[in-house]
């Protein structure tokens, strides 16, 4: 274990589902793990809890081993210390608030179990209703008892599955916040199961995007939404222009490199590996597309401009989303956003006639596509 | 009214609940965690004396009580008499006989918690008795209790294999479904209702109190 601390993670399971995934957490660090539904996101966190058996394997959490299948190690789930918050939040119906904490901490002197108990209440801002039962409580209310209970463990990881799902947003943002704001007396891994990318971005370190069993990449949100590795990444962090193109030049000092794109030739910062002629799939983000009024020049228009006409809008609060039919009929259409009062100021409705500009150094290689 | 009757009635009731309550529970706890294909066998075989009639299941139990086969030999080699026609031989076939009512209410009520209870209780460290005494045992009374109710009541009114197993004898054997036949048969059809309207009555007690208690899906076991 690097440094002896936080979470390693190596674990293959053939049986019911194909899962092969290896990552390390490390102390006061939270990563989520994103993916659609069925690519083994919860199975991870459940053989982290010791829920269910990899085929083989080391999970290693500090300098503890808790699952190591050459040395035939497997730790039962009550003997690892992991604080785990449910989906379904999992609270014990018939027992208040507080002696859901409580049945975590009953390893504790007797004497101290009630004010510790409530002290974790207090922690989640549920001060005065430890005797509440579950259905006696709020959806969010219920999901801090979950925390509480969890955090009471005195966990060495905690793992956090898709514990914003059951609330409405308004909710769900003031928990997302106190969970930020217990982040910071936390000195231990953190691992949340979300498919909210949104969410991930909001609160993890890093994410792991997580696909058929398979992490894709783990990096930064900003990372991923920059430079995804491929096609199922870049559709998952929500970047819809997507598409292939021949590589049609590379300047002598190897300093700019040309995508035929259509009609038009699209200039982008070298990247090693490719050569001309080759077919590469590659993506650009929509916050990477400046708009323009044609008829009203602006500054940056010149850097890979594209004009097109207006063919869809969808307006989602603050953020407006345009859907570009390119002029050029071998390109594909364009997706970008700008901020709804650019859009009204500017009058862009369907139908409207403006121009692109593709950052060059938004525009993103994922790989060959010619493999 | 046959008070010997009723009094032995209510006696092979009460130890039958007393007896196959607890055995009931802790199979339907582990039946209930069982692989499906597992779990569906030994549910099936548990289900035998629901479908059996009760004079084909009372035929199998007189014969293998009796004492040239191996239960009745056991017996006899134990408490020096006979299985057959005695009160333990009759406790022992009430006993069998309702194992489809005590075992499949708790069964229902084990299945309906949850797995996510008891994962939650070991991410808390709760020990496997632990999490069954405070978790799991609460959650799941309602049907262990309905289980309890529905056998006392059935025990009372079971006739057939308590027949065959038991005969008749009068302070031994003879319950009180057995003796309202026999009334009927010497036309003391006075008796007979007397005794069937307190049967009756017994029986729609015993429901009323169970869905009375089991209004509340759960019970509070203190720490």
């Amino acid at each position: 274990m690097i440094d002896g601390k936080g979470i390693e993670v190596a674990i293959r399971l053939d049986d019911p589902v194909s899962l092969e995934v290896e990552f390390k957490v490390s102390d006061k660090e939270l990563v989520a793990l994103v993916g659609p539904s069925g690519g083994g996101k919860s199975t991870i966190l459940r053989i982290i809890a010791g829920f269910e058996k990899p085929t083989a394997g080391r999970i290693s959490v500090g300098a503890q081993q808790w699952y190591d299948s050459q040395q035939k190690l497997f730790v039962q789930p009550r003997h690892r210390r992991v604080g785990m918050v449910f989906q379904s939040y999992a609270l014990f119906p018939h027992l208040s608030a507080l002696e859901n904490v409580l049945e975590a901490i009953s390893e504790r002197p007797k004497v101290d179990r009630v004010e510790l108990a409530n002290g974790y209440l207090e922690r989640v801002n549920l001060k005065g209703l430890g005797k509440r039962r579950p259905d006696q409580m709020s959806g969010g209310q219920r999901q801090r008892v979950a925390v509480a209970r969890a955090l009471a463990r005195e966990p060495d990881v905690l793992l956090l599955d898709e514990p914003f799902s059951a609330v409405d947003k308004v909710t769900r943002i003031r928990l997302q916040r106190e969970l930020v704001d217990l982040r910071s007396d936390l000195s231990i891994p953190i691992i949340l199961v979300t498919h909210d990318i949104e969410e991930a971005a909001r609160l993890a370190d890093r994410i792991a995007v997580l696909h058929e069993g398979r992490i894709l990449q783990m990096a930064t949100h900003d990372k991923l939404s920059k430079s995804p590795v491929n096609t199922d990444v870049a559709r998952l962090v929500g970047i819809r222009n997507i598409f292939s193109s021949r590589v049609a030049g590379i300047d002598n000092e190897q300093r700019s490199l040309e995508l035929q794109w259509g009609k038009s030739l699209l200039e982008m910062p070298y990247r090693n590996g490719f050569a001309i002629g080759q077919t590469v799939t590659w993506c650009i983000p929509s916050d990477g597309i400046v708009v323009h009024r044609r008829n009203r020049p602006s500054r940056g228009e010149h850097e890979n401009p594209v004009f097109g006409i207006v063919n869809e809008i969808f307006q989602f609060g603050q953020t407006t989303e345009l859907t570009i039919e390119v002029d050029d009929p071998d390109a594909h259409p364009l997706h970008c956003s700008v901020p709804t009062h650019v859009a009204e100021r500017n009058e862009i409705s369907v139908g409207a006639d403006i121009g692109l500009s593709l950052k060059a150094d938004m525009i993103h290689i994922m790989g060959s596509a010619d493999s | 009214m046959d008070w010997g009757a009723f009094n032995l009635s209510l006696q092979l009731a009460f130890y039958t609940v007393l007896l196959l309550v607890p055995i009931a529970m802790l199979t339907a706890r582990w039946l209930a965690t069982q692989p499906a294909r597992r779990k569906a066998i030994i549910e099936a075989l548990l289900t035998i004396p629901l479908i059996l009639p009760p004079t084909v299941m009372g035929f199998f139990l007189l014969v293998s009580m009796n004492d040239t086969h191996a239960l009745g030999k056991i017996w006899r080699s134990l408490f020096d008499e006979s299985l057959v026609f005695s009160f333990e031989g009759l406790l022992l076939a009430s006993i069998l006989v309702n194992i489809p009512f005590a075992v499949q209410p708790a069964l229902r009520a084990f299945e309906g918690i949850g797995n996510d209870m008891r994962e939650a209780a070991a991410t808390c460290g709760m020990s496997r008795w632990r999490t069954f005494r405070r978790i799991e045992f609460p959650l799941a009374w309602s049907g262990i209790l309905t289980g309890g109710v529905l056998t006392f009541a059935h025990t009372l009114g079971e006739f057939g294999v308590v027949l065959m197993v038991g005969g008749n004898i009068p302070g031994e054997t003879r319950t009180i479904s057995i003796a309202i036949y026999d009334q009927v048969q010497s036309f003391d059809n006075a008796s007979a209702a007397l005794m069937a309207g307190v049967l009756l009555a017994i029986s729609v007690l015993a429901i009323s109190i169970t869905f009375l208690l089991t209004r509340k899906p759960y019970i509070r076991i203190r720490a």
